[in-house]
């Protein structure tokens, strides 16, 4: 199980956690406007590294809040946590 | 050129040779034959799904299991022992019965059972009603059941080889080179230079890395999914039992161990291992229905790291570079589609267009949004 480090909490066990994936994908303003692959790219195409991985997760059992992770694919190690809105280090 | 020396790799080298002609073919595998997901999973082969394209898809594959061994000379020890699907609620009772029909419907055996006949189908299973989830009847598919994993790389390795095919193992493909028009050329892989116009890949997890190598990116995230086995004992289980309520997948080995698959670690991962408390999870719920195993000791688990689309389909057919094929997407249920979908990727990539069978499955179908929303249907892994 991995251990994470919540930025607001300290580090926590991964069950206190839901995931939510790739990390920093933006909404485009007007989907109306976008072909159907540039819509059905937003949607569900991801990057699936093998490697460095920016990555959403929620403290969801503990204090409910959304924040980023930097995390290696290929050992699972944690580099980095940082705070919603903030760049990828 | 297949790259992927799994069983739907290697099966795919196998048709391309023996009902299309093709003997300049070639299998580059990064590992070991058989060393991924083929070894891995819990070998439980079904056809019962929801929607008719999924049916067809595992129907034309299960057909294909019922004459494999003799097809490839090799006994791959496929045994219709029976899959039942347990229902615990209301809701369960009203979509297992949803499937069994549309089952039937196509031509597909499925049954109804009630609990007490759940249970003398299966001796070991609890139907009493304090259990927090009892069971409340159950579907049954008498022709799914289980083969022998390592002997499907193997019995598809052996038949192609003697069609001509080369297999080329610890062979890791490094770059994908097209040409002025886009393309295919060459794989460049870590034992030297491979011309040739066409390629498959049937990478399973690893799939969204391979085709990033000819600049195509895949709806696709890659998940650990876990699987472990009891201790040897001798023959108590029956069938393979399924219940994706509280999610617990159990069969028994011909070497005796209880064959159990638990579910996905919850992030990406190419780490082949998860943590233990996903089996603990489904270890819970087969203590709750097969109390007579609580006592039973665990041997081992691991992972295999699986390839999963958004309506947890898969992805067969052409690419958007000329020369490329894609076999991808099997996620959590790819073993028991083995020669159903190397059947028909061999059809489409010998004859560049999609087998019907596959076509509902193309890479479009994002785009277009015609999705084949198996996820909907079993609500978890399947």
């Amino acid at each position: 199980m991995l251990l994470i480090p919540c930025p607001y909490c300290g580090e926590r066990p991964e069950i206190e956690f839901s995931y939510s994936g790739q990390a920093h994908l933006v909404r485009p303003p007007r989907p109306a406007e976008l072909s159907d692959e540039a819509w059905s790219e937003y949607l569900y195409v991801r990057d699936n590294p093998r490697g460095r991985h920016a990555e959403r997760w929620r403290h969801l059992r503990g204090c409910g809040r959304f924040f980023n992770a930097i995390r290696d694919t290929t050992t699972d190690r944690i580099a980095v946590t940082y705070r919603m809105g903030e760049p990828p280090p | 050129m297949i790259v992927g020396g799994g069983g739907h790799g290697l099966g795919t080298a196998y048709y391309l040779a023996a009902e299309h002609g093709l003997t300049n073919i070639a299998v580059v595998e990064k590992g070991w034959i058989g060393g991924g997901n083929t070894g891995r999973n819990t070998t439980i082969i079904r056809s019962n799904y929801l929607f008719d394209e999924s049916i067809a898809i595992y129907e034309h594959a299960l057909k294909l299991w019922e004459g494999l061994s003799q097809a490839l000379n090799y006994n791959v020890m496929y045994s219709p022992r029976g899959v039942m699907m347990l229902a615990h609620s209301v809701h369960d009772t009203q979509m297992l019965k949803r499937i069994m029909h549309a089952d039937r419907a196509n031509g597909v055996d499925n049954e109804w059972l009630t609990p007490e006949e759940a249970k003398a189908y299966c001796p070991p299973l609890e139907i009493g009603t304090h259990l927090r989830y009892p069971v409340l009847g159950a579907t049954l598919q008498r022709r799914g059941g289980t083969a022998r994993h390592d002997a499907v790389a193997w019995g598809y390795a052996r038949a192609a080889d003697a069609l001509g095919v080369d297999i080329l193992e610890n062979c890791e493909v490094t770059g994908i080179r097209r040409g002025a028009g886009g393309a295919v050329e060459a794989l460049e892989t870590t034992r030297g230079l491979i011309r040739t116009p066409r390629v498959g890949v049937v990478a399973a997890g690893n799939s969204s890395v391979v085709m990033g190598l000819a600049g195509v990116r895949l709806p696709l995230e890659s998940f650990p999914l876990q699987a472990l086995v009891s201790e040897p004992v001798k023959p108590v289980f029956p069938c393979v039992v399924m219940s994706n309520a509280i999610h617990a997948y159990i069969s028994q080995s011909d070497k005796g161990e209880l064959v159990i698959g638990a579910g996905t670690d919850a992030y990406n991962s190419y780490t082949q291992r998860g943590a233990l408390h996903v089996d603990l999870h489904t270890l819970e719920a087969i203590c709750e229905l097969f109390p007579a195993f609580r006592r039973l000791r665990m041997l081992r688990n691991w992972g295999g790291i699986v390839d999963v689309t958004v309506d947890r389909s898969p992805i067969v057919g052409k690419t958007p570079v000329p020369g490329l094929y894609l076999n991808c997407g099997w996620g959590t249920g790819g073993f028991k589609a083995t020669p159903g979908s190397a059947h028909v990727f061999a059809w489409t990539m010998a004859k560049d267009e999609p087998h019907p069978y596959a076509a509902p499955f193309s890479l479009e179908r994002f785009r277009d949004g015609a999705m084949i929303d198996e996820a909907a249907a079993a609500g978890v892994s399947h």
